[in-house]
């Protein structure tokens, strides 16, 4: 009770001023920099929304409960979560008000002359003396010029200094990061990203409408999405014969910009998007949309076209739902795309090669509702066949038709289709400057020793350095300086 | 013609685990007559002579080891057509070679034949794990990795991570040394290891030298991403895993220099910067998810 009193009561802003100093201390800091490491661990052991979506639903359907409890602190949606980004705001925070008066101070001091020869230099580290012979004050003047020091020289003796470069390359080493972070925040805000699906021979338009899914940052303006087409002329995958494992995607594509009558062909592949300005288009996937040709028990055409089926593995097996909503009463297919065909007693069909080989479209008919009216969203590669009914199971090669009571259906052939994805990121050439001078300034800090050599000349010659950090080499250079003042004319 | 490169590949891998082998056992003869010389001798005053051959030895085959493993590295990339940085077994292979190279080169500037014995038993575990578990045929990259990148990053990122290990068996021996210390004297094989200081002093010497080296990794390791996943970051595992790491050396390094942290306390931080690289390369490469995850292993 009795430290209470002798506290003095803050007010405010002295304790605004008691936060500010307790944040920008260097333990702190490091306390934050610590923190971040460890929040960042969840996300890596648990699946996250934005990398894995399938398996957080998995999560969900094994341990609901867990699983809710789980989500209200965000742990799948840890990067975006309130809690990281109060580390990692406050870690910045912190970082910024140690380095700013860190600059400032640096600043003043890179234009003040070293301190002048301390006047006991017996007391200092490396010291040394012997009689003089005159000239050492010259050639001691020579040496530290060559070696760059900067120098004080006052009363026959000179104060050197060297190693700036340190606290400089710290300094930048810290901004840098900052330049980052900054990089990263425009990108997110600035951003965007969207994804296409596109059969070969389809054209594509640069509007919002076009995407299969579009993410936006939230400054995002939509008029300034860039003002491009392209048509996919042709896609060539080319597979391992023996591990089916993919060896190479080549997209090319008539790409039109700004003026949509000239186009010129491109090529897009894994690891080099096609690029213009802060917007690149990359080749993320790539699979089979079979097409088919559905008639109503008259014969006529109640749906043509290609479907884009989902692949499900390394041999390309493909699963998707061809849907009928125009018909009366409604139908869907429920299907599977196999490229290269075997029979499998476990599975029924199974794909040995990811090529196109020996195409086969496994269809199972459904009569019914589709459900596509509920308002609930459904995905395109799968069918709700709850209020429907199975009206016959077929296996079809290019050409065959199928006929079922209420009409049939026709697997035409397939075309291949590519998905792009599309993102305009403005904020990464900052992110990627702020890296150069993060690993320039780290080196500049990391492999300059700051020191202080000191001589002065009077019967005898005195000379002493001082290493910072407790840095090593200092003897070494010691040892050349006196070398070299001892050396005769 | 990229068969008989594999199988050469595969010879000159075992005949280097070999003579790893045979570096380990001179190594461990070494160590056990040091301790011999000292029960008969008076205790300050050890014999070197009669272990001094032996260490030559033991150093010889370490670097002949190294050549073959080198040389089997080479071999398999020859035989694929490509760096040999496709799959875990390749990086298990040439992640020893660099952990190995790392200690050689730290040898001619530093005495550390005594950790010689550790070095070679991680490098023979590593090799025995890699073509025992992790063993696929050579193949072509899948297109992703396909890049400059994939030489650039992958070589950045063994480096580092044979001389993060490097660090991390000194601060261990530290903090071996350190414990034995607290109860008394050095035993008689451990006096002519280096003071505590040494190591304290090496093990942050080598973090400061490849600190900037995986800085660059994880920053051509983004410039990759880009390019092939359209982000530069995504926190993916292996992504995740790379920024803890550089998170926890930055610390260790801020520990040290700003906070003055020395000894004990540095040492731990050290293990435990270093462990979270080895999780990353074991735990996310073999259970993990993710973008990093290529070809079964």
């Amino acid at each position: 009770m009795s430290q209470e009193i002798e506290v003095p009561e803050l007010g405010s802003v002295g304790l605004l001023r008691y936060g500010w100093r307790q944040l920008t201390s260097m333990r702190t800091a490091l306390i934050l920099l610590l923190l971040l490491g460890v929040a960042s661990i969840p996300g890596s052991l648990i699946p996250q929304r934005t990398q894995n979506p399938i398996r957080v639903g998995e999560y969900f359907k094994n341990s609901p409960e867990l699983s809710k409890w789980m989500d209200q602190f965000f742990l799948f949606d840890v990067y975006g979560s309130p809690w990281f980004s109060a580390i990692y705001i406050l870690l910045f925070i912190s970082l910024i008000g140690c380095v700013l008066p860190r600059t400032i101070e640096h600043f003043h001091s890179a234009r003040a002359l070293p301190p002048a020869t301390p006047k006991n230099l017996d007391r200092m580290e490396h010291h040394t003396s012997w009689s003089a012979q005159g000239d050492e004050l010259e050639k001691a003047r020579a040496w530290f010029k060559s070696k760059r020091f900067r120098v004080l020289e006052k009363d026959g003796s000179i104060s050197a200094e060297k190693g700036f470069a340190r606290e400089t390359g710290n300094l930048f080493f810290h901004l840098a990061l900052i330049l980052v972070l900054l990089g990263i925040s425009f990108s997110s805000l600035f951003g965007m990203r969207g994804m296409a699906i596109l059969n070969v021979g389809e054209r594509f338009i640069n509007t919002t409408t076009s995407y299969d899914s579009l993410n936006n940052g939230k400054l995002f303006n939509e008029n300034n999405l860039s003002d491009f087409a392209l048509t996919v002329e042709k896609f060539t995958a080319k597979y391992n014969v023996v591990t089916s494992s993919p060896e190479d995607y080549t997209l090319d594509v008539k790409f039109a910009k700004g003026d949509l009558s000239q186009s010129e062909l491109r090529t897009i592949k894994v690891n080099s998007p096609l690029k213009m300005g802060n917007t690149s288009i990359y080749l993320q996937a790539n699979g089979y949309s079979p097409v088919v040709t559905v008639r109503d028990s008259k014969g006529n055409v109640a749906m043509q076209g290609p479907v884009p089926f989902l692949p499900q593995d390394s041999n390309l097996r493909s699963i998707g739902a061809i849907k009928v909503p125009d018909a009366d009463p409604q139908i869907g297919f429920v299907g599977s795309f196999v490229p290269t065909y075997a029979r499998s007693g476990a599975d029924g069909a199974v794909s040995v090669f990811p090529e196109a080989l020996d195409p086969r479209l496994l269809l199972a008919a459904w009569i019914g509702d589709l459900g596509l009216d509920s308002g609930v969203p459904q995905s395109v590669y799968r069918m709700d066949t709850s209020k429907m009914t199975q009206v016959g199971l077929k296996s079809l090669k290019p050409g065959e038709t199928f006929t079922y009571p209420q009409g049939s259906i026709t697997f035409e052939g397939y075309f291949q289709w590519v998905n792009l994805e599309i993102v305009h990121d403005p904020g990464k050439n900052f992110a990627l400057l702020g890296g150069i001078v993060a690993i320039l300034g780290l080196l500049a800090s990391l492999f300059t020793r700051r020191r202080r050599i000191w001589i002065r000349v009077g019967k005898s010659v005195e000379v002493a350095g001082l290493a910072k950090n407790a840095a090593p080499g200092l003897d070494v250079e010691m040892a050349e300086f006196i070398a070299k003042l001892k050396r005769g004319k | 013609m990229s068969r008989t490169w594999a199988y050469l590949s595969n010879y000159l891998v075992y005949s280097s685990m070999a003579l790893y082998t045979l570096s380990f056992f001179a190594h461990a003869v070494e160590t056990a007559w040091a301790v011999r010389v000292t029960s008969t001798d008076s205790k300050k005053n050890l014999d070197y002579k009669r272990t001094e051959k032996v260490a030559r030895i033991a150093t010889a085959m370490m670097i002949l080891g190294f050549v073959l493993l080198f040389a089997g590295v080479v071999a398999r990339g020859l035989s694929a057509g490509r760096v040999p940085w496709g799959n875990m077994y390749e990086f298990s292979i040439t992640g020893a070679l660099a952990f190995s190279g790392a200690y050689l080169v730290a040898l001619r500037k530093h005495d550390l034949r005594w950790l010689g014995l550790l070095v070679s038993i991680a490098v023979l575990l590593t090799l025995g794990t890699a073509v025992a578990v992790l063993y696929r045929p050579s193949a072509p990259l899948v297109p992703a990795l396909k890049s400059t990148w994939l030489v650039i990053h992958v070589s950045a990122a063994i480096i580092s991570g044979g001389v993060f290990l490097l660090a991390n068996a000194i601060a261990a021996a530290y903090l071996y040394l350190d414990a034995m210390e607290s109860r008394g004297e050095r035993t008689a094989w451990a006096k002519r290891l280096p003071s505590l200081e040494d190591l304290d002093q090496l093990s942050y010497r080598l973090v400061a030298f490849v600190f900037p080296l995986w800085t660059f990794a994880v920053i051509a390791g983004a410039i990759w991403a880009e390019s092939a996943w359209g982000r530069y970051w995504g926190w993916d595992p292996k992504e995740t895993w790379a920024f803890i790491t550089w998170v926890a050396y930055a610390a260790y390094l801020h520990a040290r220099v700003t906070v003055g942290w020395r000894g004990r306390k540095a040492a731990w931080l050290c293990l435990f910067a270093g462990s979270t690289f080895l999780f990353n390369y074991v735990y996310v490469n073999i259970w993990g998810t993710g973008k990093h995850t290529y070809s079964g292993l």
